[in-house]
């Protein structure tokens, strides 16, 4: 145990079981899986097309958005030039599907469908569509187990995205529930304030949403301020997942240039 | 040689039974009723001790344990160290559990997962990472009591199904 703790000489142990473990894990998704296809088989026509337009408007709201983001993103890249500092390359992704959630309701983790030989690793960043998820604490052959920002014992590093004030965001066992350590009593921020990674842990990438600010609570015996936030990841309904690769330094490239 | 054959008898049928065991152990379940999920493979591995104590032991219990573990995504050895002891008392006691009345076997099923779950969570408490405080650890021990008899039912079907001995 102590070994398991300290160090990762029976990460081969562990891994080999994995191999038993993940079809145990599958199986045990089956009956969800069935459930949600038998539910995907008996949709009307019409939910079919409403979906469909919906889809449809949305796609063309996200693609006005990206005309924008890729002069924006030239932009950018133009700029970290001229500062001659080192510009990130978008990251690879990776979808993958959860298929069993933490039967120990003290922990916040899942486990996913994909594992080392689809290319996950230990400490990968996991999102969703609407920010952060985890973290991989846990890569098996054919699954691997995520760690949620809102377990009791994650922490990651933020900034607030309108002003840049820095903090460290902490899980609280709870799934909606998150903190903000050691806030001084003079620091700017507000309620509704959005909280974006920094990369500054050197694991999670760069400037993806992860929390929103919900309620401040100035006490005056205390030193820090209390501040809760709301994860903008879907903690508890997400089905699908996306892991992103660690961004790839440009600085050699720029350096040709 | 033939002997040893028939001792070597039936080990994919116990193999299965711990198969199924895990796969119950992960099934995702509504979250009012998780806090009670039964120890499913501590009480496959009470069975087999006590059915066939010359064969199933601590050795059995740490292996099952440390597969619990790698399932369950927790430290290497915390499950192994329960099971482990849960397999040497119901070694230990095997005989006398046999011939107990059903109720007073549910008790002592009690006792022995119960054990189990306390051991598992000082181990984990160690490593520091306790949310729950220990009262919730005993109520799947009492579920798992609950439903010993119903799984002893099951368990020895597949033993004299499958000629295991």
């Amino acid at each position: 145990m102590l070994l398991d703790q300290r160090s990762d000489h029976v990460q081969p142990l562990r891994f080999a079981i994995g191999y038993v473990t993940a079809p145990i894990h599958y199986l045990a998704h089956m009956p969800t899986a069935i459930g949600e296809w038998a539910s995907s088989q008996a949709v009307s026509r019409a939910d079919l097309q409403a979906d469909r337009q919906r889809l449809e408007r949305q796609i063309l709201v996200l693609q006005q958005r990206v005309q924008r983001l890729a002069v924006l993103e030239a932009e950018n890249v133009r700029l970290r030039e001229l500062l001659n500092s080192s510009a990130e390359l978008d990251a690879r992704v990776l979808a993958a599907e959860i298929i069993g959630v933490e039967p120990d309701p003290s922990r916040q983790e899942f486990v996913i469908n994909k594992g080392t030989h689809a290319g996950v690793y230990r400490g990968q960043a996991v999102l969703d569509a609407g920010g952060l998820l985890g973290q991989v604490v846990d890569a098996g052959p054919f699954t691997a187990r995520v760690l949620l920002i809102t377990d009791a014992s994650h922490a990651l590093s933020v900034q607030v995205n309108r002003n840049g004030v820095r903090a460290i965001l902490a899980g609280s066992g709870q799934p909606d529930r998150l903190r903000l350590l050691f806030v001084p009593e003079t620091a700017d921020i507000i309620e509704g304030d959005l909280l974006v990674s920094t990369g500054l842990d050197q694991r999670f990438p760069r400037g993806y949403p992860v929390a929103e600010v919900v309620r401040l609570r100035h006490d005056p015996g205390a030193p820090f301020v209390t501040v809760e936030a709301r994860p903008t990841a879907s903690i508890d309904r997400a089905s699908h997942v996306l892991l992103v690769e660690r961004p790839v330094r440009r600085q050699q490239e720029g350096a040709e240039q | 040689m033939r002997m040893r054959e028939r001792d070597q008898q039936g080990t994919a049928a116990i193999v299965g039974t711990f198969l199924v065991a895990a796969w119950l152990t992960v099934l995702p379940l509504p979250e009012t009723v998780e806090f009670g999920r039964p120890l499913w493979l501590a009480l496959a591995l009470i069975y087999w001790v006590i059915a066939l104590p010359h064969r199933i032991g601590v050795l059995w219990g740490f292996a099952v344990g440390l597969f619990q573990d790698v399932l369950t995504g927790v430290v290497l050895g915390q499950h192994a160290v329960a099971l482990a002891v849960v397999a040497y008392v119901s070694l230990a006691a095997h005989k006398r559990i046999r011939v107990f009345p059903p109720l007073q076997q549910s008790v002592v099923v009690f006792m022995l997962t119960g054990t189990g779950a306390l051991i598992a969570y000082t181990v984990q408490s160690a490593v520091g990472r306790v949310l729950v405080p220990p009262v919730w650890v005993l109520l799947p021990a009492l579920v798992s009591a609950l439903i010993w008899r119903p799984t002893f039912g099951v368990l020895r079907w597949v033993r004299r199904r499958f000629m295991v001995r």
